[in-house]
């Protein structure tokens, strides 16, 4: 017993640090599996109030590109309207108060933004107390930037579609194959679109969109376009470059979506709960 | 003696808004951060308690880890650094930390550079190995350790010959 001890204060240093080296493991094998990381989170009031903070003052850098992008979206919004405004007399009209839309949008910040790691993730301005909740997909003007992992009472953690947890339904443009989009942790602009059967017509400048079959996302939401594609070892799956519509690296505002049909689809989904 | 507490308090608070509210955005060439957040272990005092040390620089690593949603990286990057520092400072500086008179501050550019190349090295394998954590990414592991390292090195001694004091 004397000499256990008497061990233990001899190198209670390097214990320390072994307990110490362990927490930190455990914390980081918890930040690679989805949904458990909630504990070491930038989603709280101190660290979501230092980016705020800061991104009040950076903002104003970027005003002038913010500025060219919303009107430009303003643009392609106006145009859109456009073909349903021809003739106003002719058009019957849903009365769409009393309808609950499928879908609803929520404006948010981008606090944080990082694209140099292998796992990314993104903080924005909402949270719990706005309707955020884990599981929302989350948009820029010009494609998909990832999903609400967590929330806190102000502040939401996106977990980057540059991260290698995420997997997001997606599919072609022109016809209903699809697979799955991950990315490799090289290039921020190209991501990797998986398990897309052989027998699927592809051909490099194809669109990529979201395939509506999660729940997330709405289907028809641009992603990328095809640059390259090759057959993987298997040779029965495509493995395929998807060069982003959105610059990942420079992104101000985003989107969040609420699906509005989301408990109905899950009830259906698993019955059994 | 107090004022020597305020000055590492002050320290570790500086080096960690500076990590992540300036450092962390530079992405030099797409994917090279310097982290310079680590000056803060070579330059704690020599004498201090190794325990007490630690601790320190788990908290230090792990502000870092929620301020950047890493997980447990830094923490486990930091705590390695610290356990190491003192066979860092005997190969570098031999006799005189034997002796406990090692003022980083008047030690030879050669010695110095020595002692930051072990710590920031041996801080960015651990670093990366666990932000990479597969061995898919071999070759992306040892790219971004050699670039990151020789980053933060330069960094690092440019602002310890620049916010040196004279005094020490």
């Amino acid at each position: 017993m004397q000499q256990i001890i008497n061990f233990l204060i001899r190198n209670k240093t390097f214990l320390l640090f072994i307990l110490l080296f362990f927490v930190s493991l455990v914390f980081t094998i918890q930040s690679h599996s989805y949904h458990k990381s909630k504990f070491i989170s930038s989603a709280n009031f101190l660290t979501g109030g230092i980016y705020g903070w800061k991104s009040s003052i950076t903002d104003y850098f970027g005003l002038q590109s913010e500025n060219e992008r919303l009107v430009s979206e303003n643009e392609y919004l106006r145009n859109q309207l456009s073909q349903y405004a021809v003739d106003t007399l002719s058009v019957s009209y849903i009365d769409t108060t009393s309808f609950e839309k499928p879908y609803h949008f929520t404006k948010a910040r981008v606090y944080k933004n990082e694209y140099s790691k292998v796992d990314n993730y993104i903080l924005i301005n909402k949270g719990s107390k706005h309707g955020m909740l884990p599981d929302m997909g989350v948009i820029t003007d010009q494609g998909i930037m990832g999903i609400i992992e967590n929330t806190s009472e102000q502040y939401s953690r996106v977990i980057s579609i540059l991260n290698g947890n995420s997997k997001i339904n997606a599919g072609l443009k022109n016809s209903n194959q699809y697979g799955s989009l991950v990315w490799n942790g090289k290039n921020p602009n190209i991501v990797q679109l998986e398990t897309v059967p052989r027998q699927a017509l592809i051909k490099e400048g194809d669109t990529i969109i979201t395939n509506g079959r999660s729940s997330i996302f709405p289907k028809g939401i641009p992603i990328g376009m095809i640059t390259h594609y090759e057959l993987d070892a298997s040779q029965n799956y495509y493995l395929i470059d998807v060069k982003l519509f959105n610059d990942m690296t420079d992104i101000g505002f985003v989107y969040v979506i609420r699906s509005n049909n989301v408990v109905e689809i899950q009830e259906l989904e698993n019955p059994t709960k | 003696m107090n004022n020597g507490i305020l000055i590492q308090i002050g320290r570790f608070i500086v080096l960690i808004l500076a990590q992540v509210l300036i450092l962390n955005d530079i992405n030099f060439l797409g994917y090279l951060n310097p982290y310079i957040y680590i000056i803060f272990i070579l330059l704690a005092p020599i004498n201090i308690n190794r325990s007490l040390f630690l601790v320190i620089s788990f908290a230090l690593g792990l502000t870092i880890d929620v301020f950047g949603d890493s997980g447990g990286i830094h923490a486990a990057a930091c705590i390695t650094a610290a356990y190491i520092r003192p066979l860092a400072l005997r190969s570098a500086f031999g006799l005189s930390y034997e002796f406990q008179t090692v003022k980083l501050g008047n030690t030879g550019f050669g010695e110095r550079l020595v002692y930051v190349t072990i710590m920031v090295v041996a801080h960015h394998i651990l670093l990366f190995a666990l932000e990479i954590f597969s061995v898919t990414h071999a070759l992306l592991f040892l790219k971004k350790t050699l670039f990151s390292s020789i980053f933060t090195m330069l960094i690092t001694m440019l602002i310890l010959v620049l916010f040196r004091r004279n005094d020490s």
